[in-house]
């Protein structure tokens, strides 16, 4: 119940935040872009529009989760709202989940509403409506869930700038660790191989949500391929929150 | 009567800089607080008196030290469950209106349906700040948000109160409101724990008070008992006679127009200025006598220090 106010009270806050509606308007101004990029190409008008539209409901559902998300804890405690709330017979952790809910919820209905638009450009476009397409959306969300996370565990922290820079690092680490993966394959096994296994295991993946190419391209995804995607997600995001919950736990808020 | 609030060596040093550098906020504080009393929790500027309310508070931790809420240890969230918290300079949503604000707290607090209605009514009121429920809390003064938060902090009928700076933006009808609310909470059976620097609102409403120097308390008690009734010295205005006159039987402090203020230290030499004036035709326009303030305490102690 404490968990729901706070998350609704996040919500409140987070709709009236100007960067958001800035973000989705940049969206929309790619959607629209993408038509005239599939003129321009050679052959595949429709995966263009695609492949661009997909990705920037990844690219500005990030950027909404990372800046917002690094602004999270910071804010109340900059803004000294914390201290009346925190005096309230609550845990600190139904705050911080409480927070984090709220602001995926936000993430929830702006995905919806790039989707939804995506899909209208797509469809005035094809004069079809491609629902194969929400999978890849769904898996966007569910990293878009992972980075809020990041970003919250670096909001109890660090100020609003360097959170941001420290989950965009690590966003950009996320997306370029599976080439890890083919350089252990080419290092011969003893003690080199195994540090970088370590690295492969303990840097985060974020390529294991990434099906935009196999659903624009129409190839078979095996289920059990998305099931070890989301649980992934779920394991790991929920890694982030307790990291958060005990950075926070005891935390000074002077 | 049980103690409500009770710390036991309780100390606390923050680290600032890059290379943390120490320094000790806290130095071994022990207090109790009475059911049923108001206590006034006195310092200057900077002595650790919203440290120490933190560390009850569960903001910060203390380093070492015990602290318990009705017997429970405060780092239980189940020991606030009876308190309520007035922040100095309160902070707040700001997007908010002090009714969605008042819900908000409400809804936290596990207060629903009707009697959440009834509540919000009721504080809004008692705060006076009915008139500007549907404002924005962005658009309130100072003084309007120290009224919400008032309200705020009684929401969940607290047997313990803890305000911090309470009076700190109110213009004088405010805080003579507010200490009426205060000495009412006490009438209605509540606790008080009141921090401040003004020593009339402490003095005026306090039973005891703990006075904080530099993270350590200095004297602690009853006022009574740390105020005494004897009188200090004489406050003499005398009108019609120059100052000079009257050099050997009291201090003259300032003289305006004709009026000449005296203080007098010996009971003796006040017969003898009243003699004195008859005799030469002057006027005596008032004489007060001056027993002990809690600011002559504070002050003493403050340059003791």
């Amino acid at each position: 119940m404490k968990i729901s106010t706070i998350a609704s009270n996040t919500f409140k806050e987070a709709k009236r935040d100007r960067v958001l509606y800035l973000l989705l308007f940049f969206a929309i101004l790619c959607f629209l872009l993408s038509r005239f990029l599939g003129l321009l190409t050679v052959g595949d008008r429709v995966k263009i529009i695609k492949d661009v539209g997909l990705a920037s409901i990844s690219l500005f559902g990030m950027l909404m989760a990372i800046l917002m998300g690094t602004g999270l804890v910071y804010k109340e405690i900059d803004k000294k709202t914390i201290f009346t709330l925190l005096a309230k017979p609550i845990h600190r952790w139904e705050f911080l989940l409480g927070k984090y809910l709220g602001l995926v919820l936000t993430i929830f209905i702006m995905t919806v509403l790039m989707s939804v638009i995506f899909l209208v450009v797509l469809f005035l476009h094809t004069f079809t409506i491609e629902w194969s397409l929400l999978l890849a959306i769904l898996y966007i969300f569910f990293e878009l869930c992972l980075m809020t996370a990041v970003a919250l565990v670096f909001s109890t922290f660090t100020t609003p700038i360097l959170a941001s820079l420290y989950s965009l690092a690590f966003y950009l680490i996320g997306h370029l660790s599976w080439s890890l993966e083919l350089f252990i394959k080419k290092v011969k096994s003893g003690g080199g191989r195994a540090i970088l296994k370590v690295l492969y295991i303990i840097l985060p993946d974020l390529e294991n949500f990434n099906f935009k190419t196999e659903v624009v391209h129409q190839l078979p995804i095996p289920t059990k391929l998305l099931a070890v995607s989301f649980a992934y997600g779920l394991v790991y995001t929920a890694f982030l929150l307790l990291l958060a919950i005990l950075i926070f736990r005891r935390r000074d808020f002077i | 009567m049980g103690k409500v609030l009770e710390l036991d060596r309780v100390y606390k040093a923050y680290k600032f800089g890059f290379i943390p550098k120490k320094k000790q906020v806290l130095k071994g504080i022990s207090f109790y607080v009475n059911e049923g009393e108001i206590f006034g929790y006195l310092g200057p500027n900077g002595a650790g008196k919203t440290t120490t309310i933190k560390s009850i508070l569960n903001l910060i931790f203390p380093d070492a030290g015990r602290i318990t809420i009705f017997g429970e240890d405060s780092l239980k969230p189940r020991a606030r469950e009876k308190v309520g918290f007035l922040p100095e300079n309160p902070y707040f949503y700001d997007y908010l209106t002090g009714r969605e604000f008042l819900a908000f707290y409400a809804d936290l607090l596990g207060i629903h349906g009707q009697q959440k209605e009834e509540k919000i009514k009721y504080f809004l009121n008692l705060v006076g700040m009915e008139k500007a429920a549907d404002l924005q809390l962005r658009k309130y003064s100072r003084g309007m948000l120290q009224r919400v938060g008032l309200a705020q902090a009684l929401l969940n009928d607290p047997a313990l109160v803890i305000l911090d700076e309470p009076m700190g933006g109110l213009d004088p009808i405010g805080r003579k409101e507010f200490r009426d609310i205060i000495v009412n909470l006490k009438k209605e059976g509540k606790t008080v724990f009141l921090s401040s620097h003004i020593l009339q609102d402490i003095e005026m409403i306090c039973d005891r008070v703990a006075i904080i120097l530099a993270g350590e308390i200095v004297n602690q008690g009853y006022l009574g008992d740390l105020i005494s009734e004897k009188v200090l010295y004489t406050e003499v205005i005398v009108a019609g006679l120059p100052a000079s006159e009257f050099s050997h039987l009291g201090e003259s402090v300032s003289t305006s127009g004709n009026r000449v203020l005296l203080k007098v230290y010996e009971e003796e030499h006040i017969d003898r200025i009243i003699r004195l004036v008859q005799e030469k035709n002057g006027k005596i326009i008032s004489l007060i006598p001056r027993t002990e303030t809690l600011e002559d305490i504070f002050v003493d102690l403050v340059k003791n220090q």
